[in-house]
């Protein structure tokens, strides 16, 4: 099958730091992949520049046949089709939930305000916050914040999501909520690439596991596979520090 | 260990004096009623020198309404005409585009060099010789006061231009990103995401040039705009009263800007609260 993202040779520094030493990889459509490693170990900064929020140094990335590197690209059509979710959620905090999900339909897209009110609120219902459409972001709990930024994502209907350690700044007990929306995204048949370290989403909703370190990828396999036998000594001794 | 006199210099306190204690805070039990005295003390005694020794002092009074609408209409002319130029040198300071981000710094740095009054000579006495020796001349014509907002405007342009520099720059880099990545362009990133945030951000601020320029603009006086100082200067000038015409100057000016600073400090408080519970 054609990927829907395709990394050819990515290479990044920043300054002397090598953070991307060569990636290849491709991830097809309706595919779930965890890409999970030590900190510094560039996962991030892969994730990012997919939606060039970084730019590589050398080396290819294809979105759905766009090259998100090339000048000429309309850097804009890739991010339409590649919403992203952070770690810090970034909620617009001037606007209230249904607020910030209608901002770039309607700014972007110029859609119409009532149509795109119709399409938060199916959103909001989606993540399970229909009720607080008019809330503030500073009103909501962390793990109701992430939700509302995923809904926000899902605005400009993308055809993957990148997911840039959606729990890693969440109490404990909002990081389930989180993670439940995600598996019924991943159910519904969304092709998404995670930055994180939920094992419990891996081996609920992933495809793929890849492991990252120093800016290679150093194993990849099933999320069972992965996390039972790793065949890597370097990915054996990562997960004896997160187990 | 050897590093350690760096540290320290780096660790030197830094103190910033601005005209902020000039705008009350909320629950500032202290400058509320410093604020009160010195407002309602003006008003009292004003109300007082009127009643008691009405000349000179209600004559004075009753011969500079007129300049005080002259230096309302100057100070809100050039804060509208500096928050717009303001705007787009402060967007200028932080543009990509080095050349866009060239003029902008130096307009602002030659701006803020020259003192106000200068300014204000310059294009009152000194831009119209030019236009005289211009094919201009005859078409354009600047009267006192036109030359004063256009002045006061471009000095307070470039501090504004600060002021919105450091408001967009004291935001999350995660919100510009955040609307980028919903595929925004920086434009409509800045218009629908960037700005309305830094509004709220930089209203104290703005607030405070908004007094400095209420009080700077007695400059004016200087050039043919009959403001309040010129209006007391007038009727100084043929009654000698320099004494009372001076303090009344000062007591009106003092209401005036305590008034707006007050007037500030409310209208911050309510969109602080409009944020949250709205």
């Amino acid at each position: 099958m054609e990927p829907i993202i395709s990394i050819r040779d990515a290479r990044k520094n920043f300054g002397t730091l090598e953070v991307l030493h060569g990636i290849n990889l491709d991830v097809s459509k309706g595919e779930v992949i965890l890409v999970i490693g030590p900190s510094g170990s560039g996962k991030s900064t892969l994730l990012r520049s997919i939606n060039r929020l970084e730019h590589l140094d050398s080396g290819t990335i294809l979105v759905d046949g766009l090259d998100v590197n090339d000048p000429k690209t309309d850097i804009r059509l890739v991010r339409e089709e590649a919403g992203m979710v952070f770690q810090s959620f970034n909620l617009f905090p001037h606007l209230s939930c249904i607020g910030n999900i209608m901002l770039s339909p309607t700014t972007v897209k110029k859609m119409p305000k009532a149509e795109a009110r119709e399409l938060a609120m199916k959103l909001l219902a989606k993540v399970g916050l229909a009720e607080k459409a008019d809330s503030y972001p500073e009103q909501l709990s962390g793990g109701q914040q992430q939700r509302v930024a995923i809904a926000r994502a899902l605005a400009m209907n993308p055809k993957v999501m990148l997911f840039d350690e959606p729990t890693s700044a969440l109490d404990p007990e909002m990081i389930k909520e989180v993670l439940d929306v995600m598996t019924d995204l991943a159910k519904d048949g969304m092709t998404m690439l995670v930055v994180s370290h939920e094992m419990g989403f891996a081996r609920a909703a992933a495809n793929r596991v890849v492991f990252m370190d120093k800016g290679e990828i150093i194993e990849q396999s099933t999320p069972e596979e992965f996390f039972t036998n790793p065949k890597e000594e370097r990915a054996r001794i990562f997960l004896d520090h997160i187990l | 260990m050897s590093r350690s006199p760096k540290t320290e210099q780096n660790q030197t306190p830094v103190i910033t004096i601005s005209d902020g204690t000039l705008i009350p805070q909320k629950g500032d039990g202290a400058v509320l009623s410093a604020w009160n005295i010195a407002f309602f003390g003006a008003l009292i005694i004003l109300a007082l020198l009127c009643l008691f020794k009405p000349y000179p002092y209600r004559n004075i009074l009753s011969f500079v309404p007129d300049g005080i609408v002259a230096t309302l209409s100057v100070t809100f002319a050039s804060i509208f005409f500096a928050l717009i130029i303001g705007m787009i040198a402060g967007l200028g300071r932080i543009s990509r585009n080095p050349v866009i981000n060239l003029i902008a710094t130096v307009y602002v740095e030659v701006v803020r060099g020259i003192p106000l009054l200068v300014q204000l000579f310059y294009i009152y006495f000194g831009i119209p010789q030019l236009i005289d020796h211009s094919p201009l001349k005859g078409i354009i014509h600047l009267n006192g006061p036109s030359s004063a907002i256009i002045a006061i405007s471009i000095c307070y342009g470039a501090y504004m231009a600060e002021i919105f520099r450091a408001g967009i720059q004291s935001l999350p880099k995660g919100q510009m990103e955040a609307a980028l990545a919903l595929g925004m362009s920086r434009g409509q990133a800045i218009r629908t995401v960037i700005l309305p945030q830094t509004i709220k951000v930089i209203l104290p601020p703005i607030g405070n040039e908004f007094i400095a320029l209420l009080k700077d603009s007695s400059l004016v006086s200087m050039i043919a705009v009959s403001d309040l100082l010129r209006r007391g200067k007038e009727y100084a000038s043929t009654s000698f009263e320099y004494f009372a015409c001076y303090t009344v100057i000062a007591l009106i000016y003092l209401i005036m800007t305590l008034f707006f600073s007050r007037l500030i400090a409310v209208m911050e408080a309510k969109l602080r609260h409009n944020g949250t519970n709205n």
